[in-house]
């Protein structure tokens, strides 16, 4: 294939993975202090995207206020999740968390089908994102440059707070050692409310570019990209930020490249994650960037 | 006479009350509660092996959906004619050997039991290599791929048409035929030997294996039975609903089940058959809250989608705050019944 065509799969990969990787971090971070996969937080997606449309056309606000408004919001509506649906259940066996989750997200979806109806709605782009500029002879639409440039701003934010700050080094205490974290006197439902907060902040990010970028909003849009925003950051190694940012690249990245090469496989698309996810976990269940665990048994 | 005989002969005994029931509503009964009872059977058989694996083997096994859409393609595909296959694949004709394959009913049933076990016992290597969440990932990829493949293969399942004009060979005698016979090679298996070892592998699986069981064996003995019985449950329901498409057998059915064996309590047979009866009874009766309510000085609008949302919040009630279920590890027994009518021993 010619290298214009090329260029363009591999920008629009990169644009469809740092997507994947915004959505994953928020997975990540969670699994590494809780050690649940939140199911929900693929769901969290498609509020921030309503949210968005009914700050723009309700409130009629202009779009550099209503989306970082609708990100805070989303963000809120992470920790009233946690609230709800994790904390009542800390104690409690993982199976329990687990199908707390899947009732979360499923709660959420059908939500959003009484209360908005389940006929798809249209994301009002904004026209600084409608451009189409031309780079190397390839035509691009300027978000899907914006998309890989915000995702690393957001991503050293988030490295910035959980580095350099007294919240980061909780959090990263709470991913090595819940119960001792318990005992250095740090109020663990906090941090936790503070992780799911960031978490969900970032996932309406990548909600709304994703919107932006197909523009048919319906309530199930969230549950495929959350999906593989999942097996995206088990791919980068589960409980690592950076990894979750990198697997989600790749995934991205690999989605693109199969249709663009092999072109009659573009219905296996979705499936094409989950075999990903088989192999990993068959063969490098750490992820890579993960340590691998020693087998104590 | 000793407990098992008497036992024995109050089992006999609730099977011939049983099928009488049914013979009364075969005869007398409506349409629609027909359809209700088949459905209410249905879900036990699906329920009941669902609960084999989650409640007694401990392990959160999210593609059931996968067994289901392959038990009811295959029979599907061994009842049709060839010529009705003629006439429903449009776009593709459907390959062959299939296009000229027709078998009777119950060998189709068997055979989509089989052809489930075949696809459990393919993917039980990578799936039991790992535990918890990720086994529950894996297994939710695998009930998405087998959805996907059902769409995207159209030379083999008419893709995203479906097949359509099924004969309606399920009745209540079969329903109610393969769920009672679910319900007594589930308990006979977990009341033996191989039951006791799962639930010792569900309660610290490195304790059992210090105790020499193979966590490995007694799992895939519980997938592959679960399997078969879906598969079976899966070629019923197709004959039953008699047009099958992908779109039926998204995740959304594995949530369904999972509300069943949860609310039903986790563990327990009886929890799920009471958990099946409840969802398949409660889902009917619901429905009146999406229809417009007219309480005379109170008009409620019909809402669509309510029903969904009073289950997912069920589901997330009962999680939190009973998650036992109704029946916790309970099984019911006879023990129990008679005692409580004052007929049996006490203490």
């Amino acid at each position: 294939m010619s290298g214009t065509i090329l260029l363009q799969q591999l920008i629009n990969g990169i644009s469809l993975g740092s997507l994947y990787g915004l959505v994953a971090i928020g997975y990540t971070m969670v699994y590494g202090i809780l050690r649940l996969i939140n199911f929900a937080h693929g769901d969290l997606l498609m509020f921030a995207a309503y949210t968005a449309i009914y700050l723009v056309g309700i409130f009629t606000l202009p779009w550099y206020i209503s989306f970082p408004l609708a990100m805070l919001i989303t963000g809120s509506m992470g920790m009233l999740l946690d609230r709800c649906a994790y904390r009542p259940l800390r104690n409690a066996p993982r199976i329990s968390l687990l199908i707390s989750a899947i009732g979360a997200s499923f709660l959420l979806e059908n939500l959003a089908i009484v209360f908005i109806g389940g006929i798809p709605k249209g994301f009002p782009r904004p026209q600084t994102f409608d451009q189409v500029i031309s780079i190397m002879g390839v035509r691009v639409q300027v978000l899907t440059l914006y998309t890989p440039v915000i995702t690393v701003m957001l991503l050293l934010g988030l490295l910035y707070i959980i580095y350099r700050t007294k919240v980061g080094k909780a959090m990263r205490a709470a991913s090595k050692d819940f119960e001792a974290t318990r005992l250095m006197g740090i109020n663990l439902d906090r941090i936790i409310a503070i992780t799911f907060f960031l978490g969900s902040f970032l996932a309406a990010a990548g909600g709304i570019m994703w919107a932006m970028k197909y523009p048919q909003v319906n309530p199930f849009m969230g549950v495929f990209p959350g999906l593989k925003a999942f097996i995206a950051a088990v791919l980068g190694g589960i409980g690592n930020i950076v990894g979750a940012v990198l697997g989600g690249f790749l995934l991205g990245l690999g989605e693109i490249l199969i249709v663009a090469f092999v072109p009659e496989l573009s219905q296996y698309k979705d499936a094409f994650a989950f075999v990903i996810l088989i192999l990993v976990l068959l063969f490098r269940p750490t992820g890579i960037m993960g340590e691998p665990i020693i087998d104590k048994t | 006479m000793s407990k098992s005989r008497r036992n024995f002969i109050l089992n006999i005994a609730a099977i011939i009350v049983l099928f009488i029931i049914l013979f009364l509503f075969n005869s007398y009964g409506t349409n629609y509660q027909i359809r209700i009872l088949n459905n209410i059977a249905v879900f036990i058989t699906l329920a009941v092996s669902y609960n084999l694996v989650n409640g007694i083997c401990g392990i959160l096994h999210l593609g059931p959906n996968a067994f289901i859409t392959i038990g009811a393609y295959t029979s599907a595909l061994l009842t049709m004619s060839a010529a009705e296959k003629q006439m429903t694949y449009i776009i593709q004709p459907l390959v062959w050997p299939l296009s000229v394959l027709h078998t009777p009913f119950v060998l189709s049933l068997i055979a989509g039991g089989v052809m489930a076990t075949i696809f459990a016992l393919l993917i039980s290597f990578p799936v039991f290599r790992v535990r918890g969440d990720y086994l529950a990932i894996v297994t939710l990829g695998f009930g998405e791929v087998i959805r996907v493949l059902a769409n995207a293969l159209q030379s083999i399942t008419n893709g995203p048409l479906g097949l359509k004009g099924l004969v309606p060979y399920t009745n209540l005698w079969w329903s109610w035929g393969v769920a009672v016979v679910t319900i007594i090679m589930v308990q006979k298996l977990i009341n033996g030997s191989y039951g006791r070892a799962m639930k010792s592998i569900r309660e610290d699986e490195i304790a059992a294996r210090a105790m020499g069981i193979d966590p490995f064996k007694h799992l895939l003995l519980a997938f592959l039975i679960s399997a078969f019985f879906s598969g079976v449950a899966g070629g019923l329901l197709a004959h039953l609903i008699t047009t099958i498409s992908p779109t039926l057998f998204t995740f959304f059915l594995t949530f369904n089940l999972l509300i069943i064996i949860v609310v039903g309590g986790l563990g327990s047979t009886t929890g799920a058959i009471i958990g099946a009866a409840l969802f398949a009874w409660g889902g009917e009766a619901l429905r009146v809250v999406e229809r417009p309510l007219d309480l005379g000085f109170l008009k409620i609008p019909g809402v669509p989608g309510m029903r969904m949302v009073i289950f997912s919040i069920i589901l997330m009630l009962v999680i939190i705050f009973a998650r036992r279920g109704i029946m916790g590890r309970n099984e019911f027994s006879w023990d129990w019944l008679l005692t409580k009518l004052r007929l049996g021993e006490r203490g």
